[in-house]
């Protein structure tokens, strides 16, 4: 593998900026990868530095940098837009759908930025309803990597694949993976074994559930099975059916809106399967949200390794 | 047949371009016709856009659609694709039989152009003030792999009220995009009446220009016209400046009654005693036509 950041310790190239670190190093294996960003170059700086003749910068216009990248698929590249993922998801959603989903198009989405992490900016700059949106797409692929070396592991397993691929990058992760896991398409990996509840999360959650997974077992004597989400769309169907048949309780953690996004993929999965099961969430309630900075928004909104035991001490106990 | 190409300028009479025109007007009332309801006017104003670039203007190769080095035509106003259907058919791109299921269900040739069913189709469209940003990406895309394909996009002028046009053409005009061709369908007229009365869009040749775009302003329907400014576009011309053909059009042009009431006829469906008027109308004038000198 070309080592594109030689004069860069890996391991804080990869923690500041996973995506950017990630993007750099497979773009020094496929010629076909091209990067587009709406005003968002900051991120790609190494990639520009390696390869300024595959870079476009568009500008604060993420339509037509959908569209743009669209063209750019059908004529064999890969297109990568980086862009801050409530303006690169909700604004482009017609362009998403249309011009890359409906066509069967490689280009590809990292949204930065996700959830409430600009949160002390304001809610116009929450992206809490994207993977609402991006999973009714047939035909695109929708991940949430749990931490950096997540990012680098669902940034390589997507890269070749033959439609349009949201990668959803959260901000406010908890170390979770010591090397960069290896997943199946559409596959769910499954971080502790335990009896008493499932526990599945994305993105920032995951490492939240790890968490209050350790704490529930140490301090209350409750099992979990944890599951890490990453794949939303294709979703682990096997995974939930069968941690949920064994569990009988489900919790799931995410920086999204309780509709449409994980606690929507598992209730109506354990329905479709006539599972008799307790479900909970830990998310984002569906009215007007509040606005600070992210860690205190993470408080208020239960989004801690607290919030995460305490409802599950809840549901366990029912 | 795979490695035919169509050269771009190949020989072609200006007669033989306007009935050619006249022969999409009439293919298009035919499908119409079978489909039970289609755009009328809207085909009708650049049938003759259509006809100078299909048969004279893109260098193309029908028995190979997906042939990297042919020229990009995108159909932004993707509403009027009824024209395209026989063209393409026409050039070999699918058996002249698949226009007799136009309409149906599962016909991969519909009101709007998907390039996933259809041969010779180089993007879909329908929701409009896409694909000129598309067409600027293939213009990159040309860049970026050293080929000298030109893309064409055709967009009507009520389309042009979408602000992501100005966002490609802004886009188009910064990476100094001289393999980009925007022809604007300029027939004065959207799906609910007057252009500029809805939303004014004019000046449109300054707009275009001060977007760093190259301006060419020509009567639509004036093949000799449309000839001129496309073989200028010929490679050897050195610019760097995307170009814009502001194309002059009638809404509904060679149909009398489509021309008096063009709005009528934007999404409609012919009685049959009104057809036949119709058919006669541009048969007339094809026989006359081809009675005229080359």
């Amino acid at each position: 593998m070309v080592d594109v950041f030689s004069d860069i310790d890996r391991d804080t190239a990869l923690k500041g900026n996973p995506s950017g670190y990630a993007i750099t190093e497979l773009a020094a294996e496929n010629e076909r990868i091209i990067t587009l960003t709406a005003d968002l170059s900051n991120v790609l700086a190494e990639f520009r530095k390696a390869f300024p003749e595959r870079y476009i910068e568009l500008g604060i216009a993420e339509t037509n940098s959908v569209s743009l990248a669209s063209g750019l698929a059908s004529c064999g590249f890969l297109p990568y837009i980086f862009s801050m993922a409530p303006f690169g998801v909700l604004k482009t959603a017609e362009q998403l759908r249309t011009d890359a989903d409906y066509n069967h198009l490689p280009v590809r989405l990292v949204g930065r930025l996700s959830g409430l992490a600009m949160g002390y900016f304001g809610t116009s700059h929450y992206a809490v309803e994207d993977i609402a949106i991006a999973r009714t797409m047939a035909n695109t692929t929708v991940v949430a990597p749990a931490d950096p070396n997540g990012v680098l592991a669902l940034m390589r397993a997507t890269a070749d694949l033959e439609g349009p691929v949201y990668i959803r990058i959260a901000e406010a992760t908890h170390s979770v993976y010591d090397a960069v896991p290896e997943f199946s398409h559409g596959q769910w990996l499954r971080l502790r074994e335990g009896t008493d509840i499932t526990l599945a999360a994305h993105g920032m959650g995951v490492g939240l559930a790890v968490g209050a997974a350790k704490v529930l077992a140490d301090e209350h004597g409750i099992s979990a099975d944890v599951y890490d989400a990453a794949y939303l769309k294709p979703f682990d169907e096997a995974a939930i059916v069968d941690s949920a048949s064994r569990t009988g309780a489900v919790l799931t953690i995410e920086d999204h809106l309780e509709i449409g996004g994980l606690g929507s993929i598992v209730a109506e999965t354990v329905g479709r399967h006539k599972l008799t099961v307790d479900l909970r969430q830990v998310a984002l309630p569906d009215k007007d949200l509040e606005v600070g900075v992210p860690a205190e928004l993470y408080e208020y909104y239960g989004l801690t390794v607290n919030g995460v035991v305490a409802k599950a001490l809840d549901l366990v106990k029912e | 047949m795979v490695d035919v190409t169509l050269e771009r300028g190949r020989p072609v009479t200006d007669v033989e371009l306007v009935r050619r025109a006249d022969w999409i007007r009439l293919r298009t009332v035919d499908l119409i016709a079978q489909a039970g309801l289609g755009h009328y006017s809207s085909t009708f104003s650049c049938a003759e856009i259509v006809a100078t670039l299909y048969y004279h203007v893109l260098r193309l190769r029908p028995g190979e659609p997906d042939w990297p080095d042919r020229d990009r035509f995108l159909l932004g106003k993707g509403h009027v694709a009824t024209g395209l259907w026989p063209v393409l058919a026409d050039l070999g791109y699918y058996p002249a039989d698949w226009l007799k299921q136009f309409g149906k269900v599962g016909s991969p040739l519909n009101d709007h152009p998907n390039m996933r069913l259809a041969r010779g189709i180089d993007f879909s469209s329908g929701s409009l003030g896409h694909n000129l940003s598309v067409g600027t990406g293939m213009a990159l895309a040309a860049r970026l792999s050293g080929r000298d394909y030109r893309t064409f996009v055709l967009t009507g002028d009520g389309e042009l009220q979408e602000g992501q046009v100005w966002e490609a053409a802004m886009a188009a005009g910064h990476y100094q995009l001289g393999n980009l061709v925007a022809i604007v369908d300029a027939n004065g007229f959207s799906g609910s009446g007057p252009t500029s009365q809805a939303m004014n869009i004019e000046p449109l040749a300054e707009r275009f220009t001060a977007f760093g775009w190259l301006v060419h302003e020509i009567p639509g329907h004036d093949v000799r016209a449309l000839r001129k400014v496309f073989g200028e576009l010929l490679p050897g011309t050195g610019s760097t400046q995307p170009v814009c053909v502001i194309a002059r059009t009638r809404k509904g042009h060679g149909v009398d009654m489509m021309e008096k009431q063009p709005q009528a006829w934007h999404l409609g469906l012919l009685s049959p005693e009104q057809q036949a008027d119709v058919v006669a109308e541009i048969t007339a004038r094809m026989e006359l036509a081809a009675g005229s000198p080359q």
